[in-house]
């Protein structure tokens, strides 16, 4: 069974908003448009977005560290908001596993609003639908795009490639061994619902020089002590001074 | 979450009906048994239905005004399978159907005998539908609580407590409004509905009192460290992602202080349960004008109480709406 996701590594998004953007430019004029805007311009503007970028600040000053996390449906292998809904307006497609609203049934109760407890859905306030990321479903199967266009909108935005899309059930892609080489992690897993969309942890580089490797060991000069040792702090490289 | 008066006018105006429904049967049933004298069948049956039935009505009309999409109410039925919501839209229409029926046979005193039981007792059309009535209303207490008690999320929501409440609640103003009612259409029966409300109205208070201790003791499932899966003890947000408001700041927040939830929790647990008491108390004394105003009182309330049970529900996406900049 194919289970489309995406996976984002957070030790790499850098909080641009790009995904955000580019996900509401080919949404709103796609076939889940229009994700309408009330008071762009206003004192209190408001409108329908599939994804967001939030920012957190893990730790305590002086040793703190920032963290843009991308939020969007998480695709759920369990969708708990499915169902709730009274119509069957809400469905996962059993092909790909994309959970899609069908905005011709939807009656906007806001109950499968209620039942996701990552706040993906959102009630769109021109249409009085409820709204969600469709994996661009509009965009990666058109045969009409060059076959490195057909991937979400969010994915090909991302100038940091922070973004993966993939069948997270097939373990040779490259998201399934992202998930699980790099130590990939669902949301909010106590709640059974098993996310499809996975996110990768913040990592550190880290190198470990020893003594040895700072002086060249086996500089013939030096062994010959031709030359004085010259001071910690002069330069020390190789063409530079005998040491 | 933001309560939505819709719902709060939703909840308790059919929680009120399915209460004197059940009120009224229960009057009709003992005084088969020849343990009441029978009332007047058209005064007392009949008119009690009617007003049910209006209570019903402006129930599901108030329901409307929650949909986006009101001209698509009608698909709610679909799946019935998975859905208490769905469930819910179809119990209510078939109550209101059993109770108007109901009504009519009392209004229009069309009592042919069907069957004799055991014990000479003559069973007529009002009794079968009396016993569907009865059963869909306990249905229909039990599609309405659950979906609030199926959402493992609110765990404030998510209890056994909230199904109990929501019987006992109804029943409660709906005899209170049956023992109201019979101080001007059967003031022989106003002890015993009296009584009757006083009981349910009790057990309420224990009912919805565990509640409020079981809430208050939650320990939240999910955390920040969950939500976004870093394990470190201090996570603050910085930002949201927006600095104007979206569905996820205004559906899931109540937006008031802490005093005001206070607040609306006493006045609610003075409202429904002591002061209703007392009116009740004086009613059995004989006072009964003062009926109406005890069933108006506890009204007002339980939309109180309904409106403090959606505020205090806590939703677990609110962890990623803490900060706006």
């Amino acid at each position: 069974m194919t289970q489309l996701a995406l996976v984002i590594d957070l030790n790499v998004c850098v909080g641009c908003q790009a995904c955000v953007t580019s996900c509401k430019e080919w949404n709103t004029s796609g076939s889940a448009g229009p994700m309408v805007d009330q008071n762009p311009y206003g004192a209190d503007p408001t409108g329908t977005f599939f994804n967001r970028v939030q920012t957190f600040e893990v730790g305590e000053f002086p040793n703190t560290e920032t963290v843009h996390f991308p939020k969007s449906c998480l695709h759920c292998e369990d969708p708990p908001c499915v169902p709730v809904c009274p119509t069957g307006a809400s469905y996962k497609r059993k092909e790909d596993g994309i959970v899609l609203v069908n905005y011709d049934k939807c009656i906007g109760c806001k109950y499968c609003s209620w039942a996701c407890p990552y706040g993906a859905r959102e009630l769109d306030e021109q249409q009085q639908v409820m709204k969600k990321c469709t994996l661009c479903v509009d965009r990666i199967y058109d045969t009409s795009m060059a076959e490195a266009d057909r991937k979400p909108s969010c994915v090909l935005a991302c100038p940091t490639s922070a973004r993966l899309f993939g069948d997270v059930h097939d373990p040779e892609s490259a998201v399934s061994l992202a998930i699980r080489e790099s130590g990939g992690y669902p949301l909010m897993p106590e709640w059974g619902t098993h996310p499809a969309n996975h996110y990768l942890p913040r990592r550190k580089t880290r190198i470990k020089i020893h003594e040895d490797e700072l002086e060249r060991a086996d500089n013939p000069l030096k062994v010959d002590r031709q030359l004085p040792r010259p001071a910690t702090n002069e330069p020390t490289l190789d063409d530079f001074t005998t040491w | 979450m933001h309560p939505a008066f819709s719902v709060i006018f939703l909840t308790t105006l059919i929680g009120a009906a399915q209460g004197l429904f059940l009120a009224l049967f229960t009057v009709q049933s003992y005084a088969a048994f020849k343990l009441l004298p029978q009332p007047d069948a058209h005064a007392f049956y009949g008119q009690g239905s009617l007003m049910a039935l209006l209570l019903l009505v402006a129930g599901l009309g108030a329901s409307f005004f929650h949909l986006g999409r009101p001209e698509r109410a009608w698909r709610s039925a679909a799946m019935w399978r998975t859905s208490w919501l769905s469930r819910e839209v179809i119990v209510l229409p078939a109550f209101i159907g059993v109770v108007f029926l109901y009504g009519l046979v009392h209004w229009f005193g069309w009592h042919p005998v069907l069957m004799i039981l055991p014990g000479d007792l003559p069973v007529d059309p009002s009794a079968i539908l009396g016993v569907a009535g009865t059963l869909l209303a306990f249905a229909l207490f039990v599609c309405t609580g659950m979906i609030y008690a199926c959402l493992k999320f609110l765990a404030e929501w998510h209890s056994p407590l909230t199904i109990i409440n929501y019987i006992l609640l109804g029943g409660a103003s709906g005899f209170m409004l049956a023992a109201a009612f019979a101080a001007f259409t059967a003031p022989e029966h106003v002890g015993f509905l009296a009584g009757w409300a006083a009981i349910i109205t009790l057990l309420g208070l224990i009912s919805r009192t565990a509640s409020l201790y079981r809430n208050a003791r939650l320990k939240p499932k999910s955390t920040l460290q969950t939500a976004i899966g870093i394990k470190h003890p201090k996570i603050t947000q910085k930002t949201q992602g927006f600095m104007g408001g979206s569905f996820n700041t205004r559906e899931f927040f109540h937006g008031q202080p802490v005093a005001v939830l206070r607040g609306v929790k006493w006045f609610f647990l003075i409202a429904v349960f002591p002061v209703p008491l007392l009116l009740l108390l004086s009613a059995m004394q004989g006072y009964s004008g003062l009926l109406p105003a005890a069933f108006g009182l506890q009204y007002l309330g339980l939309l109180a109480e309904r409106w403090f049970f959606f505020a205090q529900a806590n939703h677990p996406q609110n962890l990623y709406y803490q900060s706006i900049a």
